[in-house]
């Protein structure tokens, strides 16, 4: 069974009058100790995505399942279990950690309010976290502001880490920080997930490392999944147009100067185009294109595709 | 002479700090040269220094020559015709540097009229001209627009229009790319490169992103702490790491093109962060480096040119290739 199913899902906005369509009809399944990459531009509706997963915001319809059961229907006190089994890694760890906390109630704050031990053994789960994360023990009387920022994504780290999730969200957690930080925050949710056997929803721009840290690979456009598929196959023959243009798109080493894969701007999500919403950027677009809107469909190696054209190999 | 710029000895003072520390470096005629660092290495000063746009607690010391002209005995009059005209800067973030209560042709207008003297009218003819040429849809339409109405592309394809507007010889640009999607920062690449070549400028690009170095730049300087710590012609520099520094980056950085995968392999770290460099003498990177010797936290490490074009602030490497080459052969 998969620890997170998501079926059919749609976040829509009412925004100025206009109705947004964030996540518009998006499927998917994390199983346990998977490591799952959301890859998209501004507007695609990763971080609504993420909001809506964590109940933050309510679907306006389709399915969450969380081992089965479906969130929605959950009781106060089953939404409390479910809350602590998934949780969430920022993007900024400044904007997210209270600074008038010190780290130590940054910490314990979520075990006081799931209820969860006595402070002596609260004090020791949080002891152990800081350890794991790569900080001393000192660090619990210390303020946020007195640690840079690869630190303070350990922090942040350490907070999601403490209630003993099974699945942990994480929105760009490396986007902030410089290269050399980043390497040390990607080695540690590594690690961290080989020895606690975690989930990863690990939600980033960088294709690079999402190139690295994902199993599975989602691409989003405009609310939609266009494609998805195990992290070898569709690095080595992606289908999507789009996925096609992202990936064409990162500069790299062995290449000089090459001319940019995609023309025009992101549409807006407030007015998406007709049919398929890549048709306007798309060199492939047919008629079709414009009226039809794609399904994702079987396309061999675990590989999923929402294009009309996209040419599937005939060997699966 | 085919330098274009020369910087001697730049050293950035503020009271307590110098962020930017005896730095030495050349852009010739037309080329890419990408300064790359974190944040805390001084190159974002180093290019305000070049403009002289450094804040008024900063003391700048050092030769800057454009063309063998001394910059720094400028008056600031002198300064103010040649910024803009000679030199100009692309930043990161569009929206904090267009003014957001001026439509963005009264922005490209009042460049043309500063510093070309142009009508009014005619200024306006040549900002759609402008817009067109950074590939802007319906130019004449848009230079009515205020910056709020176009997207973060499109906003910084105009500040690189205004930037472009006297066909500057330099074109500074700090991390032009950074904070825009992935497909629209391949199209400003695309765009500032073909902009260098017609318009035959130098290119100095600030930034943090090895690959859009591996691509884009013809040279590289790499800053550790406001010092440099290695120069060299950029398939020299990927091929043939030298300093410490460098070869942590390249082996920190997650490629698209490279083969490695969590699952098989961590990722190089560099242990620490540039905080540990603060009131440094000696080598700034010896806190975190796998390679340091005693020497190293008395003395501040000299530049040598182990090879043509390649110099490295790292006599513990050197001395290392040059016993593995012995051993060779």
């Amino acid at each position: 069974m998969p620890l997170l199913s998501v079926d059919t899902l749609q976040t829509h906005y009412r925004a100025g009058g206009a109705l947004l369509r964030a996540v518009d009809g998006v499927s998917f399944t994390i199983a346990p100790g998977e490591t799952v990459g959301l890859v998209g531009e501004s507007g695609c509706g990763k971080s609504t995505l993420a909001k809506t997963l964590l109940h933050l915001v309510p679907p306006t319809a389709g399915r969450i399942s969380f081992e089965g059961e479906d969130v929605a229907a959950l009781s106060p006190t089953g939404l409390r279990a479910y809350r602590r089994q998934v949780q969430m890694v920022f993007q900024d760890p400044f904007a997210s950690l209270n600074p008038r906390q010190t780290v130590g109630q940054i910490l314990t704050g979520p075990l006081d309010v799931h209820r969860i031990g006595d402070r002596a053994s609260r004090r020791g789960r949080v002891a152990g976290i800081l350890d794991r994360v790569g900080l001393t023990a000192d660090a619990r009387l210390r303020y946020p502001h007195e640690f840079s920022g690869g630190q303070r994504q350990r922090i942040g780290i350490a907070r999601a880490l403490v209630l003993g999730p099974r699945l942990v969200i994480c929105d760009e957690p490396v986007s902030a920080l410089d290269l050399s930080i980043q390497a040390q925050i990607l080695n540690l949710l590594a690690e961290t997930k080989r020895d606690l056997g975690l989930a990863y929803l690990f939600i980033s721009h960088d294709l690079s490392v999402v190139r690295y840290f994902a199993d599975r690979v989602l691409v989003m456009y405009l609310g939609r999944i266009v494609e998805t598929g195990d992290w070898r196959s569709l690095w080595r023959r992606p289908l999507h147009p789009y996925t096609k243009a992202l990936i064409g798109s990162v500069p790299r080493q062995g290449r000089r100067r090459h001319v940019a894969p995609l023309a025009g701007d992101l549409p807006s999500p407030r007015n998406p185009p007709t049919g398929c919403r890549f048709h306007p950027r798309c060199a492939h677009a047919t008629e079709r294109c414009t009226r039809e809107d794609p399904a994702l469909r079987e396309a061999g190696s675990g590989q999923r595709v929402a294009c009309h054209h996209a040419e599937i190999p005939a060997t699966h | 002479m085919a330098d274009l710029i020369e910087v001697r000895g730049l050293t950035v003072a503020f009271r307590d700090a110098a962020p930017v520390r005896d730095l030495s470096f050349r852009i010739d005629r037309g080329e890419t040269l990408a300064l790359v660092g974190e944040s805390g290495s001084g190159k974002s000063l180093t290019a305000l220094a070049l403009l002289r746009l450094l804040p008024g607690t900063a003391r700048a010391t050092g030769e800057i020559r454009l063309d063998g002209r001394d910059l720094v005995a400028l008056s600031e009059r002198q300064f103010r015709d040649l910024r803009g005209r000679d030199i100009a800067m692309v930043f990161q973030e569009p929206m904090t540097s267009l003014n957001p209560v001026l439509t963005i042709g009264s922005q490209i207008v009042e460049v043309l009229r500063r510093h070309e003297g142009l009508s009014a009218r005619a200024a306006r003819g040549r900002a759609v001209e402008l817009l067109d040429l950074v590939r802007i849809p319906e130019p004449a339409r848009r230079l009515d627009d205020y910056p709020h109405l176009l997207s973060g592309g499109m906003r910084q394809r105009v500040m690189i229009a205004v930037a472009v507007a006297c066909r500057p010889r330099l074109l500074i640009a700090d991390e032009p790319t950074t904070a825009l999607d992935v497909t629209i920062q391949a199209q400003v690449l695309d765009l500032l490169d073909r902009l260098r070549r017609d318009l035959d400028m130098a290119l100095l690009l600030i930034t943090h992103d090895l690959g859009v170095v591996a691509e884009w730049a013809d040279r590289v300087v790499v800053m550790y702490a406001g010092r440099k710590v290695e120069e060299a012609p950029v398939e020299r520099i990927l091929a043939h790491p030298l300093h410490p520094y460098t070869r942590g980056l390249l082996g920190a950085s997650p490629r698209l093109e490279g083969i490695g995968h969590y699952s098989t392999g961590r990722l190089t770290e560099i242990p620490g962060s540039i905080a540990s460099a603060a009131g440094a003498r000696a080598c700034a990177f010896a806190p975190r480096c796998a390679w340091r010797a005693p020497r190293c936290e008395r003395e501040a490490p000299p530049l040598a040119t182990p090879a043509p074009g390649h110099a490295v602030a790292c006599p513990v490497i050197l001395a290392q290739e040059q016993s593995l080459a012995a051993a060779v052969g």
